[in-house]
């Protein structure tokens, strides 16, 4: 089995596209087929995601590459294929576990909307764009994932056409990470330029490895800065950072896969597939392209970590914590962390899912009411819902031993301490990591604690579709400190 | 793989063209059609090209560049024309403009 | 060039284009439009006249189709259907239809497999261009300046008056 899906990891974005085209087929009155199809599709993709997973684990420095030639021009191939890496099979898994969580929670979160299926369809269309980009074996065929998960993007905080803001974040954010990938693209087209090749591993001809990367030569910080751009707009660093808050205006489910788990996350995906091109020529793990990551990253995460003390909304409290979360992935990435980064972005993908479907379970329990200094005194009418967004405020806070976030944000700060460069970034991702502890601590006092406030009076727990993948996704929060717990 | 596969293929595109440009009455329907039969000329251009001379010489490449480019500068003031009438007519109903009529 | 790819694009374009002659709500006609023009784009790919399929989609598909749908939002009436739809032309699509794949048939030249493939590269194109087309480019330049003149000024409103 295993090695049946390791050769056929194409499967696994091909399953919920195959399905978002399905459900787009069968109309809008389908209401409770398309669910059903979307959560089987997810089922399907997280089963081939743990067996392709598997095998990654038994050998050290697993790579499987398939690069299938689809057409050839003059003397030229276009090939498409897939790698399978451990970074991309921890992705998947990701993905595919957190989706689930999200696809399970939308039934009950969008009950009442009346384009119930097209949001399945969207939702599905999302998850196999994302899983395209983490699996792509080429950087043209990354980028048109990349492309494709901002359509999903847009089409996603504008689900609600009737609501001019809602337009208006769709757009804001459709054109922000636009700018972005127009530097990418850039970078891509100077890539091939210099290096012929586009596809990462080819039999030592790829373009992240060793012959590829001397072919550069002199331009590898331009071209790393270049294709970091469409990392600065996926991933909301300064100063592309503006379209995230604004992005909140979709539904809670959306804003829990796309911008705290998911799509965000392939900013910093797309930085520690390429990390070749980024440490070409690295004096003790230093190069200018890291530096220049470094700083944006310490930038984001500062000032991000700031604005969230003052929000009032739950949904930007949490949106401006994503920012400044992602904020300190780049920095881990760039002072040379990159395990201990994507670590925190797979917790992260976990724990913020997690917050943000809990803020969905009190928003629906609330009749949609998001504004915290309204909220308060949940902790007894909505008890599973408190637990488990304690849970997640644990883990984002970094509460050691128990939750993930602890130990993955400990390993971060630890290799700031180390960086040769500066200290500056150490000083001030702990003030970022205690800001996190204060915004969030106030956050959930303002909501849980105290005395119920103007809409709480009236609040009722949600329903067990929406609070079994709180659960799971609490405990899945949990349990990936047992995995990362130094054995 | 015959050369006359694709032409039958170009000339059902004409026809549906034509199909478009003949019996909808809607004046941007008719520019639709009138694409469709370029578009579908287009086709015949290429595949004359590159089944019966020597495909060295790309010249129905050439052809179709610019028939490419003609259809574009055609299509853009036959919609402004459309925007220009419905300024004055209220309507696109190409029935409904025969002012000229007999 | 495979079989399989030519059928599958062939019944892509042609029943986008049918879409797009006889449905009677304009938007859906118009994105199938689109579509229809990625079918022959592929066509052209099929071909090995890759620029010209590269050049199909930019300007038919993100000029010209655009534009209809642009053209199509300035012109909305109340009804967002189109009435009418006149059966005598289906009538004489048919009959030319007929009347071409009856020439087509009957003419026993055109049953040849394709020639010798050679790469047409982009510099090639450029060059014949530049040299041996530059009378035809620059005419065309000249005519679309005047289209775009042209159009600007239909669509100006008389601010005199």
């Amino acid at each position: 089995m295993s090695s049946w899906i390791t050769s056929n990891v194409w499967l696994v974005p091909a399953t919920p596209i195959v399905v978002a085209l399905l459900i787009l087929g069968i109309g809008k009155t389908a209401r409770m087929t398309s669910a059903i199809l979307a959560v089987i599709g997810q089922l399907a993709a997280l089963t081939m995601s743990i067996f392709a997973f598997v095998p990654t684990l038994h050998t050290h420095g697993f790579r499987a590459v398939e690069n299938f030639t689809w057409f050839t021009f003059g003397d030229q191939s276009l090939r498409i294929g897939f790698v399978l890496d451990p970074l991309a099979a921890a992705m998947m898994l990701m993905i595919t576990l957190v989706g689930l969580c999200i696809f399970v929670f939308s039934i009950g979160y969008m009950h009442e909307d009346k384009n119930f299926s097209r949001f399945f369809a969207y939702l599905s269309f999302f998850s196999g764009a994302m899983l395209g980009v983490v699996v792509a074996n080429s950087l043209l065929l990354l980028f048109i994932s990349w492309e494709l998960v901002g359509l999903a993007s847009y089409l996603l905080i504008g689900f609600w056409i009737e609501r001019p803001s809602a337009a208006a974040a769709a757009k804001k954010a459709f054109i922000t990470t636009r700018i972005g990938d127009m530097g990418f693209f850039v970078g891509i087209l100077w890539l091939y330029h210099q290096s012929g090749t586009l596809v990462f591993y080819d039999n030592g001809h790829g373009c992240l490895e060793p012959a590829a990367l001397a072919a550069i030569g002199s331009s590898v910080t331009l071209v790393a800065l270049l294709i970091f751009c469409g990392a600065v707009g996926k991933s909301g660093q300064f100063p592309l950072h503006v379209w995230l808050p604004d992005a909140m205006e979709g539904p809670t489910p959306v804003s829990a896969l796309i911008h705290a788990a998911t799509m965000v996350a392939a900013g910093v995906f797309l930085v520690a597939r390429v990390y070749p091109i980024f440490s070409v020529g690295a004096i003790d793990g230093v190069t200018p392209s890291l530096e220049v990551v470094v700083w944006i990253g310490v930038i984001t995460g500062l000032m991000a970590a700031l604005i969230a003390v003052a929000q009032s909304d739950i949904k930007r409290i949490l949106a401006y914590s994503t920012v400044s979360q992602l904020g300190l992935m780049m920095v881990s990435l760039g002072v040379g962390g990159v395990a201990a980064g994507i670590m925190h972005l797979l917790a992260h993908g976990f724990f913020k899912a997690l917050l943000f479907l809990g803020a969905g379970s009190v928003i629906h329990g609330l009749h949609h009411e998001q504004d915290i200094r309204k909220m308060g005194g949940l902790r007894k009418l909505m008890p599973i819902t408190f637990a488990t967004y304690a849970i997640g405020m644990m883990a984002l806070s970094g509460v050691p031993f128990f939750f993930s976030g602890g130990w993955t944000k400990e390993e971060i700060l630890h290799a700031t301490e180390h960086w040769p460069q500066s200290h500056v970034p150490h000083y001030l991702m702990l003030a970022g990591v205690i800001l996190t502890a204060l915004y969030m601590t106030r956050q959930v006092i303002y909501v849980f604690f105290g005395q119920p406030r103007a809409a709480s009076s009236h609040a009722h727990e949600s329903p067990r579709v929406m609070t079994i993948p709180l659960i799971l996704l609490a405990a899945c929060a949990i349990l990936f400190s047992i995995v990362l717990t130094p054995a | 793989m015959t050369l006359s596969i694709f032409l039958i293929v170009s000339a059902a595109l004409f026809s549906i063209g034509l199909l478009a440009a003949l019996s909808r009455r809607h004046a941007i329907f008719i520019l639709i059609g009138i694409e469709m039969m370029l578009a579908a000329a287009n086709i015949n251009f290429i595949a004359f090209w590159r089944f019966t001379a020597t495909p060295t010489q790309p010249i129905g490449v050439m052809v179709a560049i610019f028939a490419i480019a003609i259809a574009a500068a055609e299509a853009a003031v036959g919609l402004a024309m459309v925007i220009a009438v419905y300024r004055h007519f209220r309507s696109t109903n190409v029935d409904q403009l025969n002012q000229l009529k007999g | 060039m495979s079989a399989v790819a030519f059928v599958i694009i062939s019944i892509l374009t042609l029943s986008a284009a049918l879409a797009a002659a006889t449905n009677p709500k304009l938007m859906h006609a118009a994105l199938s439009f689109a579509v229809m023009f990625v079918g022959i784009s592929a066509f052209f790919f099929l071909l090995g006249a890759e620029f010209v399929g590269l050049v199909q989609i930019f300007v038919y598909i993100g000029a010209v189709a655009v534009l209809i749908v642009f053209t199509i939002l300035l012109t909305r009436h109340d009804q967002e259907k189109t009435r009418g739809f006149n059966w005598s032309g289906v009538v004489i699509s048919i009959a030319v239809f007929a009347g071409l794949v009856w020439a087509i048939l009957g003419t026993k030249s055109l049953s040849v497999a394709p020639g010798r493939f050679a790469f047409v590269s982009v510099r090639r194109i450029g060059e014949l261009l530049m040299i041996n087309y530059a009378w035809p480019l620059l005419c065309v330049g000249v005519l679309l300046t005047a289209a775009l003149i042209g159009a600007l000024i239909l669509v100006m409103e008389d601010k005199r008056e």
